[in-house]
């Protein structure tokens, strides 16, 4: 041992090769992507800041289940609850700025969060999995019925967002939307960024190795999962509150099995336990199911089938897991 | 009496199998003992009920003197008891660095912290480099555990303990599947444990025990049939029957 010269260790360690200068190049990314899409599609610009709030959805699953490793089929649970949390500020009380409307939705996503955590990790394994659908379809029926808060079946309406800082108003070309959205996601990307090379982030990626592990040393997966949860919720929140002010209207869809559920697929399809891979797949999958049932209304489903079938069986690692895979190989030769 | 690790009647019975009956023993700090038994013979449970992993029936388990009773295992292992696993637990897709800093962070009450990365905490870093050196894992520290040879990962276990700087650290068969040419590098990193660390280690690799131990603890079918010098195991009657009865061949305690 080293004991009389410590600080020199520190110095020779061998830093990880995907560090600090590669987070500045995805968001770099992210941001040239975003122009690109707005030069691409300067009239479906709703559509785009739709898929923004997706991927923070989808994000959000990444977060406990790429991460943590506890499946969910009820993430949309903290999504939709951000959306009726930024839908219900601006219609019952008032609240219309958008920066503050954002803010409510990542506070109802982040109480969503806890209470889902609360219950699904009562459960293991499959548990977990009946236990978060159960979740989702309680929130759903609970919107559904407290009509005179969320609008019921019919949905939430009246949000009228003022405009953003009180300069930029939310057109009908939905311009200010998109920034905003762009503008939310690179935030919370670079904050995820940070969070998953934190000891908490480190912390979670052994849980989701070895929980028993973890706790012989010392430290509580519950209490690590739970807070997971809260933020993924915030994420998720934030994902709604913007879905809300980019539609202007929240339906009970926001708070369904089925977009749980296909937040999941779109995890799946972009790769599980990375970043990238929660938006890449949200991208490919929203796009391709945007253009597809436009191109062929008929047999738009089958063909999304193949897109997954063909995903899991040449891709297992996900679209951009299994880049990353193969990349990695190269390199190594 | 300086005890600074000490158990009290622990008992447990699974149905109507008592697999750990009224076992007492104390240790100080520095003990350095060896747990031996035959397979079955209810170490590993004595283990896990020690480390709260089990619920004990009856009997009580002390660290520094405070009862551990009704505590959970992550509790007791921040009372400084800490234990390794007969067949590793790691983190597969880290490398043994990550898993000494994460272990060192642990300890250091900061592995809730949102920020920051390891690459910029320069002290845990330096220990567990300091650590990686001790037990010879420079090489391995920092490929994916997976991908590093079984008796590295064993002394990656040992490591792993060592950095949450128990006061009691629990053995649990450390040298277990590890091939004979790389048992001496096993031996070393027992021979170098901190001189104040109260160890238990069970095993059943009777050379290793013999010259890592200065107390042999013999547990048949629950009980201790034999607590003394390891010199003495040997010649000891009730011993050579529970070992003739399960494995009379090479192992050779005779
Ligand atoms: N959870 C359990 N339920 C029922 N019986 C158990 C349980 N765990 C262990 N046993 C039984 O208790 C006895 C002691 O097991 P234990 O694993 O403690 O033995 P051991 O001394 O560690 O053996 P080995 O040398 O093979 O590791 C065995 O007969 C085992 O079958
Ligand atoms: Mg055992």
């Amino acid at each position: 041992m080293d004991a009389d010269h410590p600080a020199s260790l520190a110095g020779q360690v061998a830093r990880p090769r995907f560090s600090a200068s590669a987070d500045w190049i995805g968001l770099a990314a992210i941001l040239a992507a975003a122009i690109i899409f707005y030069l691409l599609f300067p009239n479906n610009l709703a559509l785009l800041t739709r898929v923004i709030g997706i991927v923070m959805l989808v994000l959000s699953v990444d977060l406990v289940t790429g991460f943590c490793g506890v499946a969910t089929l009820g993430h949309a649970a903290l999504f939709g609850a951000g959306a009726y949390a930024a839908g219900i500020a601006a219609a019952h009380f008032g609240i219309t700025d958008p920066i503050a409307m954002i803010a409510a939705g990542a506070a109802g996503g982040a109480v969503a969060g806890l209470i889902s955590g609360l219950v699904v990790l009562r459960g293991h394994g499959l548990g977990q999995l009946v236990l978060s659908i159960a979740i989702v379809n309680l929130f759903h029926e609970a919107a559904n019925k407290a009509a005179s808060w969320t609008g019921g079946s019919d949905g939430l309406t009246d949000i009228a967002p003022s405009p953003l800082f009180g300069v930029f108003a939310f057109d009908l070309w939905g311009r200010t939307a998109y920034g905003l959205g762009i503008a939310l996601l690179v935030i919370v990307f670079f904050l995820l960024q940070r969070l998953s090379r934190s000891p908490f982030g480190m912390l979670c990626r052994g849980i989701r190795q070895d929980p028993i592990r973890v706790a012989a040393m010392g430290a509580s997966v519950r209490k690590t999962l739970l807070k997971m949860y809260i933020i993924s919720g915030l994420v998720a929140g934030v994902g709604g509150g913007l879905n809300a002010i980019s539609t202007q209207v929240v339906g009970l869809d926001s708070l369904s099995f089925t977009l749980s559920a296909q937040a999941l697929v779109m995890l799946v399809i972009g790769g599980t336990g990375s970043l990238y891979g929660a938006i890449i797949g949200t991208v490919v999958f929203m796009l391709f199911e945007d253009f597809v049932s436009a191109a062929n209304p008929f047999h738009w489903l089958t063909i999304m089938g193949a897109l997954l079938v063909g995903v899991v069986l040449f891709a297992p690692r996900g679209i951009f897991g299994t880049a990353a895979h193969l990349f990695d190989q190269w390199r190594r030769r | 009496m300086s005890a600074v690790f000490e158990v009290e009647r622990l008992s447990k019975a699974f149905g109507g199998l008592a697999v750990t009956q009224a076992v007492s023993l104390a240790m100080a700090p520095g003990d350095r003992v060896a747990l031996i038994g035959p397979n079955g013979a209810g170490k590993t449970t004595f283990v896990n009920l020690v480390t709260g992993h089990l619920k004990p029936d009856s009997g009580v388990v002390r660290i520094a003197g405070e009862p551990l009773n009704g505590m959970n295992p992550m509790q007791r292992v921040q009372r400084g008891l800490v234990r390794s696993f007969q067949v590793t637990r790691l983190f597969p897709e880290m490398t043994p660095r990550e898993h000494l800093a994460l272990a060192v962070l642990q300890r250091q009450g900061r592995t809730g912290r949102l920020y920051g990365t390891l690459w910029s905490m320069p002290e845990v870093l330096d220990e567990s480099e300091a650590l990686l050196r001790t037990l010879g894992l420079e090489a391995a520290a920092d490929r994916k555990v997976a991908e590093i040879a079984y008796g590295q990962q064993r002394l990656l276990e040992i490591a792993f303990a060592l950095a949450l700087r128990p006061k009691v650290l629990l053995l649990d068969e450390p040298a277990a599947g590890v091939p004979q040419s790389e048992t001496p590098r096993i031996e070393a990193a027992l021979a170098g444990l901190p001189a104040d660390l109260a160890v238990l280690m069970i095993e059943h690799d009777m050379d290793l025990v013999f010259r890592f131990a200065k107390r042999v603890i013999v547990l048949a079918a629950g009980t201790i049939i034999f607590d003394g010098a390891p010199g003495d195991v040997t010649k000891d009657a009730r011993v050579r029957e529970a070992y003739l009865g399960s494995y009379a061949d090479d192992r050779s305690v005779a």
